[in-house]
């Protein structure tokens, strides 16, 4: 069985972000990290085949020439080789050139299951494993808090506000995984130098048969018209607790009309 | 006019207040139109008017609540190419999200999540967001096709603007490639009996300092003092001193109440993010240098243990 986890590098997120002049996010500027929330795809693709389903595991990753950093780290934590799309004409894509070039990757390198994070911790959208499993024909089965696969079906645990779900299909399929699906694993040093060893190809648009119109800041669905900095809370009154400190709030309440 | 379409939510029978707040929006675009998954009845369509919506698309197919996501994206890709809408406008929730995805990829439009205003531009809606953290806002706009616009919960006030609908049920097919992923099975989750904490205007949170589950009994007594909801930082979830459900920031929700009052919580970026647009922060902390005291409006350097009864006490007797 082969399974594919979509992984994204993104800006570290106790950095100072901000945005370039041409109203992208500035990658360049900070450092970077595998997304936190990718670490969990990652986590519950190598329990799959932990857990006696007989696998190979890819990680497949969109970005510029650091994201194979992304890459290295999952890598580090397991599974067996992984493939960078990079290609100038990507800067600037919306979501739905980043689900078209992703789903387009995904076919190629072949899949039965694919599995993604619940959102990127940068766009933070939680669109594109929906799009991808558009894109793809296959059935999505999304925010799973609790995953197996059985007998070519994957069953899932959905959290929603209202319900607790179960949802079940037949694979192929599009997952995405939740922070509540368990621990992430620490890869240990010698898996870190084994993870560097591992082979990473890496694939341009032309790779992919997809045309440099259709992704990019020039086939973007959507514009960025301003950005700007939000003015910062400022830091208000602080008293230390003296036996008083309730009366205090109280009376700020009051003054506050909250009360 | 030109139509707003909205994908509205019902919940217990009733439209929920969160699609009642993008009528509210989608009147500032154009003529709102209502898109229901699922029989409209006497209640729904009293509610729907009320606030404004001046058609009322039914869409009755059992394939919509069997089957995750991609039947309502059908239904709403379906009703969007019939009537041209100039903006589209879904809750910011996990399922309105995935089927507006779904139905901008079928429509080849643009798609922005997550707005917290929409305002009538030039050439099309306006979309702020606010990002990184709530450190920055942009404005957006969709440039090509029908614009979809997820709509964060809280974002607007619910106005009433009542107009009688015309009403009309849709039949949408659902092919094989959208029945794929099967509702197994449902539970509904009981409520706790407090405001939703997203609607709620009051939410008392508590974190690692609270110490323990047994002490988010004073937040609840303190939460029901006030008449709020109570939440938990991911700190505190995480130890399963709280709910999941009740998680602020970026895993979890994200809340714009009047009050935010934080208990024991120091207040990392990642939960600052959910909450850093209340309108008014009062912290509690032993740490003198937790970040949570940089964005607090009021803040004491105190144990939780100590000042949350006696505030309880000093809420009831103000209030009596």
């Amino acid at each position: 069985m082969k399974i594919v986890v979509l992984v994204k590098y993104v800006p570290e997120p106790t950095a100072a972000w901000r945005y370039s002049d041409d109203r992208t996010l500035d990658r360049a500027g900070v450092e970077g990290r595998l997304s936190e929330l990718d670490e969990y795809a990652v986590e519950q693709a190598l329990s799959l085949m932990e857990n006696g389903l007989s696998a190979t595991v890819t990680f497949v990753t969109m970005g510029p020439a650091r994201a194979v950093d992304g890459l290295r780290k999952a890598l580090a934590m397991g599974g067996d080789d992984g493939v960078h799309i990079s290609d100038e004409a990507l800067h600037g894509s919306d979501a739905l050139a980043t689900s078209l070039v992703l789903a387009r990757a995904v076919e190629r390198t072949g899949f039965d299951l694919v599995v993604c994070g619940m959102s990127s911790t940068d766009a933070e959208m939680s669109v594109v494993p929906a799009m991808v499993a558009d894109r793809l024909g296959v059935p999505q089965v999304t925010f799973a808090s609790a995953l197996s696969v059985d007998e070519g079906s994957v069953t899932i645990r959905r959290d929603g506000d209202t319900a607790v779900e179960e949802v079940v299909a037949t694979l192929p399929a599009v997952v995405s995984v939740t922070d509540q699906t368990g621990e992430v694993r620490y890869p240990s040093f010698k898996a870190i130098m084994a993870g560097k060893k591992k082979p990473v190809t890496t694939w341009t648009l032309a790779d992919l048969g997809v045309e440099p119109a259709l992704v990019g800041a020039a086939g973007a669905a959507t514009a960025v018209r301003s950005a700007a900095p939000q003015p910062s809370r400022q830091a208000g009154v602080v008293v230390v607790d003296d036996g008083g400190a309730a009366a205090q709030i109280a009376d700020f309440l009051v003054a506050q009309k909250l009360l | 006019m030109s139509g707003v379409l909205v994908l509205v939510e019902t919940v217990d029978g009733t439209v929920r207040k969160a699609s009642l707040e993008l009528l509210t929006l989608a009147r500032r675009l154009g003529e709102p139109a209502a898109l229901v998954c699922g029989p409209a009845d006497e209640a729904v369509l009293e509610l729907l008017g009320e606030y404004g919506a001046a058609h009322v698309y039914a869409v009755e197919n059992p394939d919509l609540e069997e089957f995750l996501v991609a039947p309502k994206a059908e239904a709403l890709t379906a009703v969007v190419r019939r009537t041209a809408p100039v903006a589209v406008l879904v809750t910011a929730d996990h399922e309105g999200t995935e089927v507006a995805a779904r139905a901008a990829v079928r429509l080849d439009s643009g798609i922005i999540t997550d707005a917290v205003d929409v305002v009538a531009g030039d050439g099309g809606p306006l979309v702020t967001q606010s990002v990184f953290a709530g450190t920055w806002a942009t404005q957006s706009q969709v440039v090509r096709g029908t614009p979809l616009i997820t709509v964060r919960p809280n974002a607007v006030a619910p106005v009433a603007a009542p107009v009688e609908p015309v009403v009309e049920t849709v039949t949408v097919d659902v092919g094989a490639g959208d029945r794929g992923s099967r509702i197994a099975q449902r539970t509904p989750k009981t409520g706790t009996g407090r405001p939703d904490l997203t609607d709620a205007s009051v939410v008392v949170a508590g974190g690692r300092g609270m110490g323990s589950a047994e002490a988010f009994a004073l937040l609840e007594r303190l939460a029901d003092s006030l008449g709020g909801a109570v939440a938990a930082s991911r700190a505190a979830t995480d130890l399963g001193w709280y709910g999941h459900d009740f998680q602020i920031g970026q895993t979890g929700k994200t809340v714009a109440p009047q009050l935010y009052l934080a208990s024991g919580i120091s207040g990392a970026v990642q939960h600052r993010a959910g909450m850093r647009s209340s309108r008014t922060i009062v912290a509690i902390n032993k740490d003198p240098k937790a970040p949570m005291f940089r964005i607090a409006d009021f803040g004491v350097v105190g144990d939780a243990h100590a000042v949350l009864p006696a505030l309880i006490d000093e809420v009831e007797r103000r209030k009596g």
